[in-house]
């Protein structure tokens, strides 16, 4: 037979499929058992007969039974079968599917499977195709003769070794028994199909790129491995943990919490925009409009976090805050995160401003912070970084959670808020107006477009206010950088966006075209 | 010798050590817990829209956080940016290298990343002055391809790599911030958390580790699986890890209990899990497989409720909208669709 690859890598080129197929052998042989597996039976193909044959819908039946699924599965699980090179048709035997009728298929043997013969080399192809080519001439397919000519091409200097090979193959094959040598042939060809499969099929050894780290290499063990591993585990082992019923009572309670604000479960009102095409629902909960959803308003109410994330919740709570005349903490916390995200240039600037307007003795807008807190802050300052004003933010990030959000959930800023809050009726479109609907589609408003004229709307109404009276630090406008006084309210209103659908001049998304771009639809 | 054998058995000890640590906070299991939970039912979803103009593979796709913008990124040498309503490619990107293996989208709309077997990372500006997408950024040093990257704003973003390492990279000066080493296998996958404070990275050592931005430092790290681990993500409340593997099989593992809570699998699936998404509030689980299906399961029971079945060759990729209302998947038929 061929002199087959001798080396061990069996571990790194298969890897991404090796628990696959592992998983496809055992349900192969369990499929062959003889009691509780699959009735095979021998077929007559042409004018040989051909043992241990068995139906598609005979596979798909016991797939069907012994997996528990459906038919359909069942089929899509047969195919992989057939695909990886475990079960091979006997007509049709280049399409590698499992047809839901009489059509016959029959088990490859163990000497072809993935596992045992990986990799693939090309040189076994050669004989293959050198062999056929004996055998009778021109029997070659279109793709198997390119494949041809090109390993004759790149191996020119074995050709002898491979055209010597072939002819001993052929003629041990003639020696055989003509039933032993058919089955022979329908193996290997099946094999070659799933290995060197025609253009345009679905090849299931195709599993991607090769991963890195080979894992059968042997890795040095150092002292020093042991050591990393074992200060780790110490480290590890300290760790506070949780007792598992309160964590999993989390999990379960957010899933309960979230249920009916889950578009997959729950409807939306009023309408799914991917379903009906109208965006209705989009537009009324664009991020800065004036009057919120109901369902939005609950989702404030579940978790601080929830609150302030939502650019609308975080305005109804400063709103408060301001009446509570609290202001500064939220003013400070903002100013972190603006530190915190924003450009590596800025950070000193906007450091010192933080210190001036919130920290320093006598500041404008000092926050209540601990001794030691203020102190680690102060001190960090000196030497400005991204983080250093972390562990005071936690502090007023804290004390806003435990206290003003509770007594924000009951002022009447908030009651306010819920009781003036939508609950649009749910569509109910025709099957003509759902065609409209789908007529006229608009394109999505860019994000960038959306700061862009939030950030317009916040200059002009900046500009319309005294400078010792400023405000915002959520998107804090270039030429207005003085963190100073306080804000007032009463000018800012909500940005209320041009209702959509329905063409607007200056709201396109703008199609970025540069040379040799393609935009079509 | 007998100085690695001490070694060595002093490290299983400790590993022991662990074990017993979290049976001793074992004291609920999540099927008791979600025993009295109502059944989901049957989830059924549709193909909304199909996004057609890749010409050959697509590796990734990652939603904007405006539930209405996606990007993909396919081999053949193409990101490109949809408007998922209308199906409009809002922009199309050429790639100096064609061998793209991860592309995600800023939070704030701005840039676009994508990387593969080149090693690096490059970010594209998409607010460009004159209307033209160029390279901003290109982020060199590792020496492994690039698997999965993510933004944490526009100044930094965090890379996974072949190599086994992750960094997290200072956009504006191109340099490496902090270098996460500590997988033995190539790190494929990787997913922040929702307060952008840690990370969760899964590799082909088989294990997932929780990484700490800050204190650049590993807090923990959860075995379990059979093989390679394809892909990560966090649980919407950011307390839970959900991992995908080449073993079939999806974990959920719990941060503050600090163990493993479920596995999900079926004798029916033997494809390896390419990627997955939870649905906003948790309940759900979309995994994308190698046999071009995706399977919807319940979280809470580990029960399969749903199937995909569209594509006509593997789901690469899988992502579900900041709104919850649409998830999205690639796959190497060169399609996406949105289904609902």
């Amino acid at each position: 037979m061929t002199i087959r690859n001798t080396l061990q890598d069996h571990g790194q080129r298969y890897r991404p499929r090796m628990a696959c197929l592992k998983k496809s052998e055992k349900v192969l042989l369990e499929m062959q058992d003889p009691k509780t597996g699959l009735k095979s039976q021998p077929q007559r193909l042409v004018i040989t007969t051909i043992p241990h044959a068995i139906t598609g819908e005979d596979i798909i039946a016991w797939l069907a039974d012994r997996l528990q699924v459906d038919t359909q599965e069942a089929r899509s699980f047969g195919s992989m079968l057939v695909a990886l090179g475990y079960i091979y048709p006997l007509q049709d035997h280049k399409r590698l599917v499992i047809k839901p009728d009489a059509s016959l298929y029959r088990f490859q043997t163990p000497y072809f499977w993935p596992t045992q013969q990986w990799p693939v080399e090309d040189t076994d192809y050669a004989i293959y195709l050198a062999k056929r080519n004996i055998r009778k001439k021109g029997i070659l397919e279109m793709h198997e003769q390119e494949h041809y000519n090109r390993l004759h091409k790149w191996m020119n200097h074995k050709w002898d070794f491979i055209v010597m090979q072939a002819k001993e193959q052929y003629r041990a094959a003639k020696e055989r028994k003509k039933p032993d040598r058919v089955v022979f042939d329908c193996q290997e060809r099946a094999y070659w199909v799933v290995h060197r499969p025609p253009p345009g099929t679905v090849s299931a050894m195709d599993y991607g790129l090769d991963r890195q780290i080979d894992p059968n290499s042997d890795e040095a063990v150092t002292p020093d491995f042991y050591e990393r591993i074992m200060i780790f585990t110490q480290q590890s082992i300290m760790r506070p943990r949780v007792k598992s019923s309160v964590s999993i009572g989390a999990l379960v309670k957010y899933c309960a919490t979230y249920n009916n604000h889950d578009p997959f479960l729950s409807n939306c009102l009023p309408s799914n925009p991917w379903i009906t095409d109208d965006v209705t629902f989009w537009t009324l909960n664009m991020p800065c409009v004036e009057i919120p959803t109901k369902m939005r308003v609950e989702r404030w109410t579940f978790s601080f976090a929830e609150l302030l994330s939502d650019t609308r919740g975080r305005d109804d709570f400063r709103l408060f805050l301001k009446k509570e005349f609290s202001g500064e903490n939220l003013a400070f916390w903002e100013a972190c995160e603006d530190l915190k995200w924003g450009k590596a240039a800025s950070i000193k600037e906007k450091a010192e401003h933080i210190y001036k307007t919130f920290l320093a003795r006598g500041a404008p807008r000092w926050i209540n912070i601990d001794g030691k807190t203020m102190e680690v802050t102060v001190k960090g300052l000196k030497h400005p970084h991204r983080y250093v004003l972390d562990p005071a933010q936690t502090h007023i990030y804290m004390l806003m959670k435990k206290d003003s959000y509770g007594r924000y959930q009951k002022s009447p800023v908030f009651k306010d808020t819920v009781k003036k809050a939508i609950c649009p009726d749910e569509h109910r479109f025709s099957g003509a107006q759902l065609e409209q609907n789908s007529k006229k589609r608009r394109p999505s408003l860019s994000p960038i477009i959306l700061r862009q004229m939030e950030q317009e709307q916040r200059a002009k109404m900046a500009a319309n206010i005294d400078i010792t009276q400023l405000c915002r630090f959520t998107t804090p406008v270039p030429h207005l950088a003085v963190y100073s006084g306080f804000t007032d309210y009463s000018h800012c209103h909500r940005l209320t966006l041009p209702h959509l659908p329905g063409p607007h001049p200056g709201l396109s998304v703008p199609h970025q075209r540069g040379p040799g771009q393609h935009l079509g639809v | 010798m007998g100085e690695m054998e001490e070694l060595r058995k002093e490290m299983e000890n400790l590993k022991d050590q662990i074990t017993a640590a979290r049976k001793t906070f074992q004291d609920s299991t999540l099927q008791e817990a979600a025993a009295g939970v109502t059944v989901v039912g049957r989830v059924q979803l549709k193909t909304r829209k199909t996004l057609r103009g890749h010409l050959a593979k697509i590796y990734a796709m990652h939603w904007g956080t405006d539930s209405t913008l996606c990007v993909s990124a396919s081999q053949d040498g193409k990101l490109i940016v949809w408007d998922t309503i209308t199906t409009n490619k809002v922009n199309a990107i050429p790639l100096k290298s064609s061998w793209v293996m991860t592309c995600a989208y800023a939070p704030s709309g701005n840039l676009v990343a994508c990387g593969g077997l080149d090693n690096m990372c490059s970010i594209y500006n998409l607010k460009g002055k004159d209307g033209n997408v160029k390279v901003m950024r290109e982020l060199a040093a590792h020496t492994g391809y690039l698997s999965c990257c993510r933004f944490l704003s526009d100044t930094e973003i965090i890379t996974s790599s072949g190599d086994c390492t992750c960094v997290l990279w200072d956009i504006e000066t191109g340099t490496q911030k902090t270098v996460f080493a500590g997988h033995q296998g190539d790190a494929m996958s990787l997913g922040v958390s929702p307060d952008f404070k840690f990370f969760i990275s899964g590799a082909c050592d088989f294990t997932a580790k929780l990484w700490d931005i800050r204190e650049a430092e590993c807090r923990q790290t959860f075995g379990g699986h059979e093989s390679d681990i394809n892909a990560i993500g966090f649980f919407p409340n950011g307390n839970a890890v959900i991992t995908g593997s080449d073993d079939a099989t999806c974990k959920l593992y719990d941060l503050r209990a600090d163990q493993e809570l479920l596995t999900y699998q079926d004798s029916s699936i033997m494809c390896g899990v390419t990627s997955l998404a939870p649905s906003k509030s948790g309940r759900l689980l979309l995994a994308g497989h190698d046999d071009f299906n995706v399977n919807i399961w319940d979280m809470l029971k580990a029960e399969r409720v749903g199937v995909l079945a569209g594509h006509d060759n593997r789901v690469s990729c899988i992502g579900v909208s900041t709104d919850g209302m649409a998830c999205c998947t690639g796959s190497w038929d060169s399609f996406l669709k949105i289904w609902n």
